[in-house]
């Protein structure tokens, strides 16, 4: 899909209106502040995946972990070491990024399937730590007794913990900057060979692309920026408990890749607004919102695989018209 | 001392036995059709719930070989009508249908049969213990192991002597090869599939006798079956069986010394087996990597 820079600059810019004003409309339709601070959260998360997923070619289904320790990281920096909001989000992020490069050494020689396998099977471990060890994780119960901290900025202090919507904006910060790494990266010549490996791994290898260093190096950026959003996440919720590691975790994020599209940059995103407010939506509605979910997961597959911003819309209602009205005239005709 | 070991040494060689059964059978599906099947849990836990509602009617030894028949007809009707759409695609495709599957497996049981676990009971001369000092080895204990033995030999004797066996191993190396020649290879995914099923839905029933029937029963399997499976080495149908004893017995014995790290310990040891031997302990180069 090439659209012109034109069209470009307005998708963008209709992007961060919209996120820039969420704090005026989403109250307005009836949202909540931490509704909306989840969705971009989560939107970081799908983000960083797809960097991986979509730009590399390569599927990991185990990002939770990463996430997770993201969190569990800033939970317990918070908890223990420091009451500085930022140095505890630096020291989850280092948590998260600093285990997904030394799993992704030992991952990155697999394909495939295969790949996606280790990276599931991997990604339990960190589940079964912050279940089991009770006294440092809080186990089954979820890690407790942390609170994000306001931030201090001289002369001004933004109380993040009291005020949602400042908090939003904290979020919001380090979203943009989280996004405009990553497209930067994509931009350079390192982010042209991923797209390269993705496209054609045998043709990479033959230009002498150091194919098995570069699936390291995104998975490890990947998982870094993926362990931003689960600090975020801890400092949301005040709270982190091991299904955030849990690899159904992992599949809600590769759920929302596939909603919002995955050769698409922001569709991520879109996919997580979707899916945040639909679970909030049914788990309010429905005590069987597991079985919609699971309905969502099969639909989306089988009819939608391309996701929402991956279809041509009025490709394919021209093409669902077309094909009605042949039915209708082989109807017609059969019936004559 | 030496009683904990044994003790804890069996305990793991039986929940090994589970973790073959489960292997096998997504290592079947994996081979032929590279469809990583998350639901396989799933069907499991339907396994159990299956055989603890019709045993009333039909007896335990009944519901042994019906409900893994049932499930199995299941395991086939979701693949005739979804799964196979998704062969040959990306692998994403397959993993998040039989992830949504699973979610809605799940649910469904849960709806169905309640959360809180139920007690299946198998028949009374079957849950007394062979002797007093080996009181933690109940003769279902034997029989289990028994009947996961009788599977997995039927199983391996299948795929070694009976032409469709040898079909299914040939697929597993160049299904194209095998399509070329003559062969519906279409039938044979599907009837690979059910296969695959019908073995997790006799792994649920001797796990409902063992454990408890629970909804997520399956699912807490998953994880290390996909470890017996890289352990042992992907494509290898002995690596997996060797793979799930060598986990199970790890675990078991991680127990005695060391009780919380006993779910973690076989991902050290995936971990220390992907460093060493990439492969896996018997894992053909190459093969779906």
């Amino acid at each position: 899909m090439t659209i012109s820079v034109r069209q470009h600059t307005a998708r963008l810019s209709a992007i961060w209106l919209l996120l820039l004003a969420m704090p005026v409309w989403l109250p307005a339709i009836g949202g909540y502040m931490a509704l909306g601070t989840r969705v971009v959260i989560l939107g970081l998360a799908a983000m960083s995946l797809n960097f991986l997923l979509g730009f590399t070619g390569v599927l990991s289904f185990g990002h939770a972990a990463y996430f997770g320790l993201g969190a569990y990281g800033t939970g317990l920096a918070l908890k223990h070491l420091t009451h500085s909001t930022s140095l505890a989000v630096l020291l989850g992020v280092l948590m998260g990024g600093i285990a997904g490069a030394l799993l992704g050494a030992l991952i990155v020689r697999r394909r495939g399937v295969y790949f996606a396998m280790v990276t599931i099977a991997f990604g339990q471990v960190f589940y079964f730590i912050a279940f089991r060890w009770n006294k440092l994780t809080g186990g089954d119960d979820g890690l407790r007794g942390f609170e994000r901290q306001p931030l201090g900025f001289g002369v001004w202090t933004a109380d993040i913990l009291h005020k949602p919507v400042l908090f939003y904006f904290f979020v919001l910060t380090l979203f943009a900057l989280a996004t405009a790494a990553m497209g930067l990266l994509l931009r350079s010549p390192f982010g042209r060979t991923l797209l390269a490996i993705r496209e054609n791994e045998r043709r990479a290898r033959f230009l002498g692309i150091p194919v098995e260093q570069h699936i390291w190096l995104a998975f490890t950026i990947s998982c870094f920026f993926v362990a931003l959003a689960g600090a975020l996440n801890a400092l949301l919720n005040n709270f982190a408990d091991p299904t955030m590691l849990n690899y159904t975790q992992s599949g809600e994020i590769v759920i929302m890749i596939v909603l919002g599209g995955i050769r698409s940059f922001w569709g991520p995103l879109i996919g997580a607004a979707v899916f945040v407010v639909l679970q909030d939506y049914l788990s309010s509605l429905t005590t069987n919102w597991m079985s919609f979910l699971g309905a969502i997961f099969v639909l989306m597959v089988l009819f939608f695989p391309r996701g929402v911003l991956g279809m041509h819309w009025p490709d394919m209602i021209r093409s669902t018209l077309a094909r009605l009205r042949q039915l209708g005239t082989q109807g017609g005709g059969s019936a004559a | 001392m030496t009683d904990l070991i044994l003790f804890n040494v069996t305990n793991g060689l039986i929940i090994g036995a589970f973790y073959v059964l489960m292997a096998l059978g997504l290592s079947l599906i994996l081979n032929l059709s590279g469809v990583i099947n998350f639901a396989h849990g799933g069907f499991l836990a339907l396994g159990g719930y299956i055989a603890y509602t019709i045993s009333p009617f039909v007896g335990f030894w009944a519901a042994l070989l019906i409900s893994p028949l049932l499930v199995g007809l299941l395991g086939l009707l979701i693949e005739r009508t979804m799964i196979y759409r998704l062969y040959g695609r990306d692998p994403l495709y397959s993993l998040l249908l039989t992830f949504g599957l699973a979610f809605i497996f799940e649910d469904v049981t849960r709806a169905v049969w309640g959360a809180t676990g139920l007690p299946f009971t198998v028949p009374e001369f079957l849950s007394q213990p062979i002797s007093s000092k080996l009181f933690f080895i109940t003769e279902y204990r034997l029989f289990m192991v028994a009947v996961v033995a009788l599977a997995v030999g039927g199983l391996f004797l299948f795929l070694r002597f009976s032409r469709l066996g040898v079909r299914i191993r040939a697929g597993t190396f160049d299904l194209d090869t095998v399509s070329s020649l003559g062969v519906n290879v279409r039938m044979l995914r599907s009837f690979n599939f059910a296969l695959g099923i019908f073995l997790a839905g006799l792994a649920g029933v001797l796990a409902g006798g063992q454990l408890s029937l629970e909804p997520t029963m399956g699912a807490n399997l998953l994880m290390p079956s996909f470890v017996a499976i890289i352990v042992g080495g992907v494509g290898s149908l002995p690596g997996t069986l060797l793979g799930g004893l060598l986990i199970g017995v790890a675990a078991g014995i991680t127990t005695v010394f060391w009780p919380s790290a006993s779910e973690a310990v076989i991902y050290v040891m995936m971990a220390v087996v992907l460093l060493l031997r990439p492969r896996g302990l018997l894992g053909e180069e190459g093969l779906l990597s």
